[in-house]
């Protein structure tokens, strides 16, 4: 138990000291910042170049005006076509915009023509298209003697609203829902992007140990077991401690540049507003969101996660750490040893996307017991409320695997530390499991 | 209690290669035992079952009175032929890891690296990282990690190779020093000449089994071919060369081999009677690189 402890404490220590380690942790945090400044900045940016419209109104549709964009000037003109045309650079118009009567009532097409020497821009086309189409609809209304008030009521807000059948059901609403996926596919994805991470560190480490000589020095000291198990609890708290650096820094980090450039945050989460959201007020939204978001049983979801996140991380680490062992120097020869640990998870990923879709499904119910996806699926079936049992048998399976597999990696790894300049098949190393 | 290792009969296999076969041996307590054998005779083998890093197939393993078990490791130090150290630690550091792991507690290990760093001349290193220094302080800083936590029995596999002259006379003399105070010491290597000059007692394995065992100058005794050595001065009789095959013929020396059983006494009788004018007459006793070449090389399979 000791030098058990001072294994954790060396593999800890040695890592988050290490210069990169601190660059890692404080830089990527700085990085998403900086990502989210340039992406508002870009998203944000209007055309600062002021295009001028002339509009000649053939057919009476711009009752004596035209609303101006930002940077577009609209002018409605008197003159005729071919005088503009002919005396076009003088005018320093961007293009003319012609626009003939618009035919019969119940005519749905209509075509105006855009006078122009440049392409019409992706900025540009649509606020023609929006002027036409709000003055269009304003002469029809009035052509056919319609009642504002009635038209707006054909335009019917359809909201299903959930209730549960037996009383104690947790249905939730509509919303709630979404929320879930959303949340349901981050926590997958974090898993995803952590087991990469941090077993790749522990696989890379017992490599290192290897090349360096080191390791036979080591296992005349301790066990091989415990000289394992205690790289995989370092690297994983390494792991556990940049995770919660980066889960203060990056919120900060964000306040800070939405305070210091005046972002809208929820805008830049959300580029394109989902058409389910309709044409609510995004203010309302949030609000909607936040009051949702605290519905969830935090206090059940959060631990539950963090016992996945252990799970997976042993289970996958240790499967690392003996794929490691059984490397020599060479990273690329050990590419094909690595497959069949890469495969699993990201089938998992995979999975968890339809799972998040259909939580219930037979598929996402068998991959949240199958331990070596459990991990990555079942967190994310978590804000769905999955029955109880289901957790219970799945996190069991989980307990069971991870034990299993950290016991089997350390028979693994025990002979491959101290072979050297040997290639190694799967096969041989399934032999090695046996071997006494 | 006089035995500081005992070893019986004990067997390694890996797969269908037999590292190690029924070898067995006795270390005196304070002696430098000398494990030699050419390489991939199952040397490593052997050792690393004694430091329990592996288990044997069959056989015991008997160290300071008591099968061998999981308290031992912390009394034997053990310097690996393929050895190295976490670069990126800091001297200080790194010893006292190593010292903490062979069970020293910090306060211990620290006093025991401090003394020893400061006996090498390397204590002003010990915030600096071992990537720093040079390969021969790297091996000095690799010996005080072997010997830090004052083993009683100490096992150097190979350890002059990629030494150069000073540091292995060094080293050498920190092996003296160390035997003096009573560590029992076990050598190894494929080096002949080394063994001659450190150890008392040897065992030469080679494929695995236990070629030669016994005290190095009983065992060139045992393989001695009654060659002789001869400076003289003036011409040698002519029937010189009927009583003795001459072996080795150089200016006024020569070596030449006596008949089987006869001794120093014997000959230099006979030589006087032929008239030679001697000015040195020794007997040669084989090296043990000879030794170890006519054995391993009788033995060795014909492949």
């Amino acid at each position: 138990m000791r030098q058990l402890r001072l294994i954790i404490k060396r593999e800890y220590w040695t890592r988050v000291r290490r210069k990169s380690f601190l660059i890692a942790t404080l830089v990527t945090p700085l990085a998403f910042g900086l990502f989210v400044v340039v992406v508002n900045y870009i998203l944000q940016y209007k055309s600062d170049e002021a295009i001028r419209i002339a509009v000649i109104d053939e057919g009476q549709l711009f009752d004596g005006g035209i609303a101006d964009e930002e940077n577009i000037f609209f002018k409605i003109v008197d003159t005729d076509l071919e005088t503009i045309k002919d005396n076009f650079s003088s005018f320093k118009y961007h293009g003319i915009l012609v626009t003939p009567s618009s035919g019969r009532l119940q005519q749905q097409e209509y075509r105006a023509s855009y006078y122009t020497d440049q392409k019409l821009t992706l900025e540009l086309e649509p606020v023609l298209v929006d002027r036409l189409r709000t003055a269009l609809r304003k002469h029809k209304v009035a052509e056919l003697q319609l009642d504002e008030r009635s038209l707006e009521a054909l335009n019917s807000q359809v909201d299903i609203e959930p209730k549960p059948v037996t009383p104690e059901a947790i249905v939730g609403t509509s919303m709630a829902g979404k929320i879930a996926a959303v949340i349901g596919m981050v926590m997958a994805f974090f898993m995803y992007i952590t087991v990469f991470i941090y077993g790749m560190m522990v696989m890379r480490s017992v490599m290192e140990e290897k090349t360096n000589r080191i390791v036979e020095v080591m296992i005349s000291s301790v066990k091989p077991f415990p000289l394992m198990l205690g790289k995989i609890i370092g690297v994983g708290m390494v792991g556990l401690t940049q995770v919660l650096a980066w889960a203060i820094l990056v919120p900060l980090m964000l306040i800070g540049v939405s305070l210091l450039f005046g972002f809208d945050m929820g805008a830049t989460n959300l580029p394109d507003t989902p058409p389910e959201f309709g044409d609510v007020d995004p203010q309302v939204l949030a609000a909607q969101i936040m009051t949702e978001l605290g519905s969830f049983n935090w206090w059940v979801i959060l631990p539950l996660f963090l016992l996945y996140f252990l799970g997976g991380y042993f289970m996958y680490a240790a499967l690392f750490a003996a794929v490691g062992s059984a490397m020599g120097d060479d990273l690329g020869e050990g590419q094909s040893l690595t497959i069949p640990i890469t495969i699993p998870v990201i089938l998992a990923f995979y999975i968890t996307i339809a799972a998040i879709q259909s939580p219930n499904s037979g598929l996402a119910i068998w991959a949240s017991y199958f331990p070596l996806f459990s991990p990555i699926v079942m967190p994310a079936r978590l804000p769905f409320d999955p029955p109880w049992w289901e957790i219970v048998i799945s996190l069991v399976l989980l307990l069971g695997t991870c034990i299993g597999l950290i016991w089997l990696s350390g028979r693994i790894y025990r002979v491959g530390i101290l072979l050297y300049g040997k290639k190694v098949s799967l096969w041989e190393m399934g032999k090695w499991i046996f071997r006494k | 209690m006089t035995n500081i290792l005992e070893i019986k009969e004990v067997v390694k296999a890996y797969g269908s290669k037999i590292a190690v076969d029924r070898v067995s041996l006795t270390v005196p307590k304070g002696t430098i035992f000398g494990l030699l054998g050419p390489n991939g005779a199952g040397k490593t083998s052997l050792i690393r079952m004694i430091t329990t890093i592996t288990r044997p197939d069959a056989g015991e393993i008997i160290l300071n009175g008591e099968p061998l078990n999981s308290d031992h490791p912390r009394q034997i130090g053990y310097l690996p032929e393929e050895r190295g150290l976490y670069k990126k630690m800091k001297v200080g550091e790194h010893l006292l890891y190593l010292g903490q792991l062979k069970g020293l507690t910090a306060a211990a290990a620290k006093e025991a690296s401090q003394r020893w760093l400061e006996k090498l001349g390397m204590l002003d290193r010990w915030n600096q990282p071992v990537e720093a220094l040079s390969k021969g302080l790297q091996q000095q800083v690799q010996f005080i990690a072997t010997i830090i936590h004052e083993p009683k029995l100490l096992i150097l596999d190979e350890p002059f190779s990629g030494l150069d002259p000073v540091n292995t006379n060094r080293l050498k003399r920190e092996i003296r020093l160390l035997n003096e105070q009573g560590t029992s010491i076990i050598f190894s290597t494929h080096r002949m000449e080394q063994v001659e000059e450190i150890c008392e007692d040897i065992m030469l394995i080679n494929a695995g089994q236990n070629v030669l065992q016994g005290a190095v100058s009983e065992i060139r005794e045992r393989y001695k071919q009654y060659h002789f050595q001869l400076l003289y001065q003036g011409e040698l009789p002519a029937a010189f060369a009927e009583h003795f095959p001459i072996i080795e013929q150089g200016k006024q020396s020569l070596t030449f081999a006596g008949k089987e059983n006869e001794t120093a006494n014997t000959i230099l009788r006979q030589l006087l009677q032929l008239g030679v004018q001697i000015r040195s007459f020794t007997e040669v006793l084989p090296s043990l690189n000879d030794i170890f070449i006519r054995t391993v090389g009788a033995a060795a399979p014909a492949s």
